[in-house]
């Protein structure tokens, strides 16, 4: 059964490395509903994270091939309900349609929305949230016409107490001292 | 013709040189001997170094770029070392793709070098620009495009640790022009760990033991082994766990020669064109041990009727193989030798005598129906079988045997006999049609004390047949034969059972073999009569520098037993008859 999976990959900050996780979806027809990728709490680590909808199955598959990439740190996956996410929206109506009535004033408080800019032409308006909450915001702004919207990729957070990744590095360090152990 | 330059061994020490010299001083230091390539204008630094170094070094001039990486590969499979090839930019590392793609689904450890444009020019569509890094990608272990000198030499190390190490495999690297020309501080240094790349997981003592628990208390276990044998040095602990356990073993195309052909334990091939008793059994059995192998569908068939009744152990070092294809019981991660080696210490002594016998039934009934009639055919035409057989015969089955692809192919995997591990070179996952010529002349370079020989069909060998040239120029002993059918066999085979014989695009004509390997100085003859035969074969073999035999096939003969595709390997069938 397909259902929505944030996969999440940690890896050096190293050129190429985009084109190489986004090869491994391409080649197995997978569609890539969002994707974000920044540095992460570490120096010089990077991290994806990527929404897809699929079957549990090919989601392991692919979070393998991912991880089986030489600057790959460590891949996961999570379902929604394992993660707290989020995603940015940012929406430019007319200053007009704001001065002319109190409903987009109301909208903005409703749905806990803040307004970044206002110039005599335009107010452009941010709004955090699942996707079903910008996509709300937008269908209400738009019944006074959004000249332009645009929503990010989704970040997401475990909620599990501590960073998966430092979590992950000591495992790895215990790893790599054991391997050496039975190599002498 | 070159110079010598000596090389001092100190590698603490550095020297100031160009990227070029320090390409090559690199190489040297991690051992290689052997470097296959082609010149042009990205890559002519590199050239312009090799020259000084050709005593240290020793580089081979193929007639195609497709040659260099196949003869890497074949030098590597039987030396068990990195194969390395150079290349120029764009058309020079585009036709190194074939091979490389080949080398990554068969884990063959390569390093390949690609001139690429000056670095100013990245991007511009200079002249013989190629997006090598961008194309390589998805067929490469790793790759990366060096642009200043002084990362030659870590990325280097890099290429051979990653290349060698777990599971092996294809890296490429990209070498500006500006990177090879220009200066640096050198000194080398190996590489021997990174820190997001974990070549093996060391073994999990839990899952060690419930193994040990399911193979001794198993009434029926089987043994399945790939190229993990060979790629981990495996070979001696795979040959205890057996005659310890006295478990019937066999293998997958990758993995012959890792076991004797002789061994009463060992029970043949596996797969689409594998033997009977092997096929068959994979659904009789209830233990089902698969070592160093992934689960191909050639092997399996039909996945959803494969080994339904066996509880799997899979030991395997490639985490992305793990239930991937076939859910296992229990898997062990881990590189094959040491995994065996644990595993071996916690099993029972025991004889399946009744369940090896069912092995042999299966096995004289193959004999009867399919190998009597290949070995010892009653009608005039030769088959592939018989010209085989009698090729391991006369070299007391320790020539290395390279093949090209289609049926020719399976032929040599059925019916060529081994005694010695990393004799047998053959493109496996890629199936890729050319590469048994080239592949023939690594392997020779790998292993210059064997007997190499190389069967290919008729059509494989026009694809590369521009190496002779190679052969010839380096009077290479390597010793070809050409199992000539006339047809592209294994797809008129498939377009007789499968397409009801309508023979589309598959009757292919041959230039003379004789005469075109006299164009090349190379001595050969042709051999249409069993009469002959034997006669030409020794005259091959005897031969102290390349030779060529063609040998006329008779044109319509199948590859049998089969596993026809989406069948399940229960449904392997001996004959047309059973159709
Ligand atoms: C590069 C490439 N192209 C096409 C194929 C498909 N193919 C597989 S076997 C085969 C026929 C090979 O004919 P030949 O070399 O004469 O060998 P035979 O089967 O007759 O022994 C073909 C065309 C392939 N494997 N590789
Ligand atoms: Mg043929």
């Amino acid at each position: 059964m397909k259902q929505e999976y944030i996969i999440s990959a940690y890896s050096e900050n190293h050129i190429g490395l985009l084109n190489r996780i986004t090869i491994i979806f391409t080649r197995r027809k997978v569609n890539i509903e969002s994707l974000t990728v920044s540095e992460s709490a570490l120096a010089g680590i990077s991290k994806f994270t990527i929404v897809v909808n699929e079957e549990k199955g090919k989601v392991i598959n692919i979070v393998k091939q991912i991880e089986k990439l030489i600057e790959v740190l460590k891949a996961f996956y999570h379902t929604n309900e394992e993660m707290i996410f989020q995603e940015i929206a940012l929406y430019k109506v007319p200053t007009q349609a704001l001065m002319e009535s109190d409903q987009i004033e109301k909208m903005i408080r409703s749905h806990n929305a803040r307004i970044l800019e206002i110039t005599k032409e335009y107010t452009v308006i941010e709004k955090t949230g699942h996707k079903e909450e910008t996509q709300a915001l937008f269908d209400g702004l738009n019944q006074f016409g959004v000249l332009q919207f645009i929503r990010s990729g989704r970040i997401a957070i475990t909620r599990s107490p501590i960073e998966k990744l430092s979590e992950f590095l000591r495992e790895r360090d215990a790893l790599f001292s054991k391997l050496e152990a039975k190599e002498k | 013709m070159t110079t010598k330059k000596e090389i001092k061994n100190s590698p603490k020490e550095t020297i100031e040189i160009t990227g070029s010299e320090a390409m090559i001083r690199s190489l040297v230091a991690e051992g290689v001997e052997t470097i296959f390539g082609y010149p042009g204008g990205a890559i002519m630094p590199i050239y312009d170094a090799l020259y000084d170094f050709g005593h240290h070094v020793k580089h081979v001039l193929v007639r195609h770029e497709q040659g260099a990486v196949h003869a890497a590969q074949g030098y590597a499979r039987v030396s068990g070392k990195v194969g390395v090839c150079f290349a120029t930019s764009g058309p020079g590392a585009t036709n190194l793709i074939t091979g490389i793609a080949d080398a990554m689904i068969d884990s063959t450890p390569l390093v390949c070098v690609t001139g690429q444009v000056t670095s100013g020019l990245l991007g511009t569509d200079a002249f013989q620009e190629s997006d090598v890094i961008g194309i390589s990608m998805p067929v490469t272990k790793w790759n990366y495009q060096i642009t200043s000198p002084d990362e030659i030499p870590e990325a280097i190390a890099k290429a051979f640790y990653i290349a060698s190490t777990g599971r092996p495999g294809p890296v490429l690297l990209d070498i500006t022009k500006d990177a090879q020309f220009g200066k640096l501080q050198f000194a080398y240094e190996k590489c021997t760990k990174i820190r997001s790349y974990v070549p093996e997981f060391p073994t999990d003592k839990k899952h060690l033991k419930k193994a040990a628990d399911l193979i001794n208390s198993a009434q029926k276990p089987y043994l399945i082994y790939g190229q993990g044998i060979l790629l981990s040095g495996a070979e001696k602990e795979l040959l205890s766990f057996i005659e310890k356990t006295g478990i019937p073993a066999a293998s997958t195309l990758l993995g012959i020669s890792a076991l004797d052909s002789d061994h009463p334990l060992n029970m043949g091939m596996l797969g689409m064109h594998g033997n009977y008793a092997p096929n068959i059994k994979t659904n009789e059995c209830d233990v089902l041990i698969a070592i160093g192998m992934r689960f191909d569908d050639r092997v399996t068939g039909s996945i959803s009727t494969y080994a339904k009744q066996a509880k799997v152990i899979h030991i395997e070092i490639d985490p992305a193989e793990i239930d991937k294809n076939i859910k296992t019981e229990v898997a062990i991660l881990g590189d094959a030798k040491h995994t065996l080696r644990l595993l071996t210490t916690l099993l029972e002594e025991k004889k399946h005598t009744e369940w090896v016998n069912e092995f042999l039934v299966a096995r004289n009934k193959e004999e009867e129906k399919v190998i009597v009639h290949d070995l010892n055919p009653s009608k005039p035409g030769m088959t592939m079988g018989e010209v085989v057989r009698l090729s391991t015969n006369l070299t007391d089955n320790k020539a290395v045997i390279v093949t090209d692809v289609g049926q020719n192919q399976m032929a040599a995997a059925r019916y060529a006999r081994f005694s010695q591990s990393r004799s047998w070179v053959t493109s496996g996952g890629l199936g890729t049609m050319g590469f048994g010529l080239p592949a023939a002349i690594g392997a020779k370079f790998g292993a210059p004390e064997k007997e190499v020989i190389l069967f290919a069909g008729d059509g494989g060998i026009q694809m590369t047949v521009q190496e002779l040239g190679t052969i010839s120029q380096e009077k290479l002993p390597v010793k070809m034969v050409v199992l000539n059918n006339d047809f592209l066999g294994m797809v008129r085979q498939w377009q007789e059972l499968f397409f009801e014989k309508r023979y589309s695009f598959t009757e292919i004509t041959s230039p003379d073999f004789v005469k075109l390997a006299d164009a090349y100085g190379i001595p050969a003859a042709t051999v249409s009569e069993r009469k002959n035969l034997e006669a030409a074969m020794k005259t091959m073999i005897d031969a102290k520098g390349p030779y060529l035999l063609e040998v006329k096939i008779e044109q319509e003969d199948n590859i049998f037993p089969m596993v026809p595709a989406g069948a399940s390997v229960s449904g392997c069938i001996l004959g047309t008859d059973e159709m």
